[in-house]
């Protein structure tokens, strides 16, 4: 009963923070809104508007009434589950994320899989055969896909793969034939095209979104690799590593069973991080791919003082570090117990 | 775990690798156009007034009277067969078509011309200032637009206005004639339909919208019901592809049968591709730069003088921009009725240097507003290197389109680079805004170049009023040259150049139509 009411506290505290941290988020994010030296009404009516329209649509849009109402008047909104009218699309903001969202979600996932399953073991072999050609291979590969433009980088990858080899599909999340015959369900294109059981649109699916995510998860996977190398030369120095040699352990053994699980610890972070990241959207390459994902939604409604969708699609980004941190927090006493009890 | 590691990421590579590349071909009875359109806010004709929405709108609307793109000296009849201009000027009667049917299968009545007009004055969106301008408002346009009999429709303006003015105001975006059953089945709170009008179609055009997902794709469906019988694509497809290099692979791939926003280099490396066509369309947006008389500095009308010698015109023509502008110097387009070609400024540094001398202006160092994207960039870079030369020191303060406009329609520029569109095909449009302001107070904001560089020239500003009023057609474009002329003399702005769009498209593309200004691009004659 005790513990359970502790659990409870616990939980409440929880739900505070996430409330408190994510008003801040907005108020700091509507606050930059409207400093900003663009007019969203022009943004929405042109520059030739009368300026009878002009007034209309500026009364319309809540922007006649004094910053703290505006603000109030939103917050009261999304309690009510209302983001708001977005005014560079025309459409509800809601609905606008409810499409965004998805397809960032959906490149990121598949994105972070392939940084995961190559720069984990990529940093553990790195760090495993140090100053040997291995790790300057994996090094050399890690700074060329930390350093190297996205934006480059993925019309390199769109005119090799696609346009020359045509090993993948092009831009888009679809081709054009299966855009409308798919029944849209999760949003998720790979799934919903699975659901259909449709085969030839869930490789058009999958052919269009594999290049995309191979490009955001080589970035991701050169970003996993530097750091798992880093924390994986630091336990391979430590002495419980020389005492498991001694013993006569197995290098693999060595390097997995001992050295890896410590070092995964902070990987952790830095996994969360990378992935926090991708759900950001990633601009320049949903650019290049056609890609309707959220940075771009939120990047467009930015330069044309759309305030509402740039709040919505904030709170969404907002949301998803704070369930990262969370998924974190659960996370690290499963692979460290000593903080099981903290 | 690492051999599952590389082994999962081995699959995921050879799986890219084995899904062959389905999508090359579109289907022959669909039209797929890589563009981008996310400048789309609204398809409702009384709203739209973005590129893309003003090209969507005019595929699927008609209008009482329209343009034939291949001929633009004069409007042509639409949904009315004919119409008949009073003795005084001041009310035209139009007669509509029989038979012709919205793409719902209702048929077209006086009461939705009459609805359709009423709605653009009511709703008071951005468009509504070109009907405005009959002087029609709210309180007013019951009586200014009225049902005459079950085929006729009256169309009454306060003014005696030209009526080849009236006619081409008719014929412009908001004059789209929206199908009342349809609008009115769906509207809310008294919004005539309008929040259901911008994500749906209720036209009698060529084409009617299934679907328009914003950031990703527009669909057209082909209108059974068109009185010009269905079109031979039966969808045409927008993607939404904002970078133009995508664009360029997508069509060279066959996965875009048209690609609509090429720049120079993307033209240049698709040109000469075999299945591939380039077509050059002239356009109506005229690029400038201007001055604010708000500024002392800024007022002298030598510098003014100076500065259209200060612009390498062909070399940024040539090389910059190779075929997507060409040198223009008047307010009113080439190839536009009344439109004077005259060209009479050239780069010539010692000719400038001259001028400012003798009107003792010395080391001026001048901000100049942008977008900061092309072309602007390529010519704010070029202008900057030559004012230079003469002693002319430009900063150059690169901003997003909004950021720049809303500075812009503030008053708080020195100089700015930007571009004009006509709002309809009439000179007074470019009149209006180029040579005409008598209001130049701060408080009375209007969206003109004149007011916005606080340039009030009252002898211009009667002669456009008088042009507007001329029943003369022949005598009225010729008091539209004689402005041009002038204000090519002696205006605080130079025009400097007239864009063109080029458009690649695979070769079997026949048919497409690409005017002058979105509201005609059309696409019911495509074929593949």
């Amino acid at each position: 009963m005790k513990g359970s009411a502790a659990g409870f506290l616990v939980f409440l505290r929880g739900v505070a923070t996430l409330l408190v941290t994510l008003a801040g988020l907005l108020f700091a994010t509507f606050i930059i809104g409207r400093v900003m030296p663009i007019d969203p009404v022009i943004a929405v009516v042109g520059d030739k508007a009368s300026a009878e329209t002009y007034a209309q649509a500026r009364e319309e849009m809540g922007l006649d009434r004094p910053l703290w109402v505006q603000f109030g008047r939103y917050i009261e909104g999304i309690v009510q589950g209302d983001l708001g009218q977005s005014s560079s699309s025309g459409q509800p903001v809601i609905e606008d994320i409810a499409r965004a969202f998805p397809a960032t979600l959906e490149l990121s996932v598949l994105a972070i899989i392939i940084g995961i399953c190559v720069g984990l073991p990529l940093g553990v072999y790195a760090a495993h055969r140090r100053n040997t050609w291995f790790d300057h291979t994996a090094r050399v590969l890690s700074l060329f896909g930390y350093s190297t433009p996205v934006f480059w980088l993925g019309l390199i990858a769109l005119l090799i793969f696609y346009a020359q080899l045509g090993w993948t599909g092009g831009p888009g999340r679809i081709g054009t034939a299966y855009r409308y015959t798919v029944q849209e369900w999760s949003g998720l294109m790979l799934v919903d095209t699975l659901r259909s059981g449709d085969w030839h649109a869930f490789r058009s699916a999958f052919s269009h979104i594999i290049l995309p995510a191979l490009l955001l998860g080589y970035f991701s996977l050169a970003y996993i690799a530097r750091m798992t190398r880093n924390f994986m030369i630091e336990e391979l120095n430590k002495e419980y590593v020389t005492m498991a040699r001694i013993k006569g352990a197995s290098e693999t053994r060595v390097l997995w069973h001992h050295a890896f699980p410590n070092a995964l610890v902070p990987v952790v972070t830095v996994i969360a991080l990378s992935f926090g990241h991708l759900l950001e959207g990633a601009v320049l390459t949903e650019t290049v791919f056609a890609w309707p994902g959220l940075g771009l939604y939120i990047t467009k409604s930015l330069f044309s003082a759309d305030m509402p969708a740039v709040l919505g699609g904030t709170l969404v980004v907002g949301i998803c570090f704070v369930l990262l941190n969370k998924l974190t927090d659960v996370i690290y006493p499963l692979l460290d117990p000593r903080t099981r009890n903290r | 775990m690492n051999r599952v590691s590389l082994t999962l990421a081995a699959t995921l590579i050879a799986a890219a690798a084995a899904v062959p590349f389905a999508d090359a071909k579109t289907p022959p009875n669909l039209l797929v156009v890589a563009k981008n359109i996310d400048d789309i806010v609204s398809l409702d004709p009384a709203q739209a007034y973005e590129f893309t929405s003003g090209e969507v709108v005019a595929n699927i609307y008609n209008k009482l009277v329209e343009y034939n793109p291949a001929q633009i000296e004069t409007v042509v009849p639409g949904l009315a067969e004919s119409w008949k201009i009073s003795d005084d000027g001041k009310t035209i009667t139009f007669k509509l078509k029989s038979g012709v049917k919205f793409a719902s299968g209702n048929a077209v009545r006086p009461e939705d011309v009459v609805f359709s007009l009423r709605r653009v004055i009511v709703l008071k969106k951005a468009p509504a200032f070109i009907l405005a301008q009959f002087g029609w408002t709210a309180d007013n346009i019951d009586q200014m637009v009225n049902k005459v009999s079950d085929s006729e429709v009256s169309v009454s303006i306060a003014e005696n206005f030209a009526p080849s003015f009236v006619l081409n105001a008719l014929a412009a975006r908001p004059g789209s004639i929206v199908d009342e059953k349809e609008a009115m089945k769906n509207a809310k709170d008294n919004d005539l339909g309008n929040a259901w009008l911008s994500r749906n179609s209720a036209g009698s055009g060529p084409f009617a919208l299934r679907v328009w997902r914003p950031g990703e794709s527009l669909v057209l469906d082909a209108n059974k019901n068109h009185a010009g019988g269905a079109p031979k694509m039966n969808q045409i497809v927008f993607n939404h592809v904002a970078e133009a290099s995508t664009q360029r692979l997508m069509v060279e791939s066959g996965d875009a049968d048209i690609a609509r926003n090429l720049g120079p280099d993307q033209i240049a490396a698709v040109k000469d591709k075999a299945g591939i066509k380039v077509e050059t369309y002239p356009q109506a947006a005229l690029h400038f730069f201007s001055f604010n008389l708000k500024h002392d500095k800024l007022k002298n009308p030598a510098l003014w003088e100076a500065m259209r010698y200060l612009i390498d015109y062909d070399g940024i023509a040539n090389t910059l921009l190779r075929g997507q502008m060409k040198v223009h110097q008047t307010f009113w387009p080439s190839g536009f009725p009344g439109a004077v070609e005259d060209k009479p400024y050239k780069l010539d540094v010692a000719k400038a240097k001259d001028i400012l001398a003798k009107a003792n202006i010395q080391s001026l160092s001048v901000d100049m507003d942008m977008i900061s994207s092309a072309p602007f960039t390529d010519i704010a870079q070029s202008m900057q290197a030559t004012m230079a030369q003469a002693g002319i020191k430009v900063n150059l303060l690169p901003g997003t389109s909004a950021q720049v406009i809303t500075k812009y329609r503030a008053r708080q520029h020195e100089m700015m680079l930007l571009y004009w569109g006509p709002d309809f095909m009439d000179p007074h449009s470019n009149a209006k805004a180029f040579a005409y302001n008598v209001d130049n107070a701060d408080g009375s904001p209007q969206s003109t170049t004149t007011w916005r560089n606080s340039w009030a020239p009252a002898d211009l500003s009667a002669r456009t009023r008088a042009a507007l009023v001329e029943r003369d057609a022949a005598k009225r474009l010729d008091m539209y040259r004689d402005l041009q002329r002038d204000v090519l003399k002696s205006s605080p702005w130079v025009m400097t150049f007239q864009a063109q769009a080029q458009v690649a498209l695979r070769n079997e593309v026949k048919g497409f139509i690409h005017g002058p200004t979105n509201d005609l691009v059309l696409y019911r004659n495509v074929t593949k």
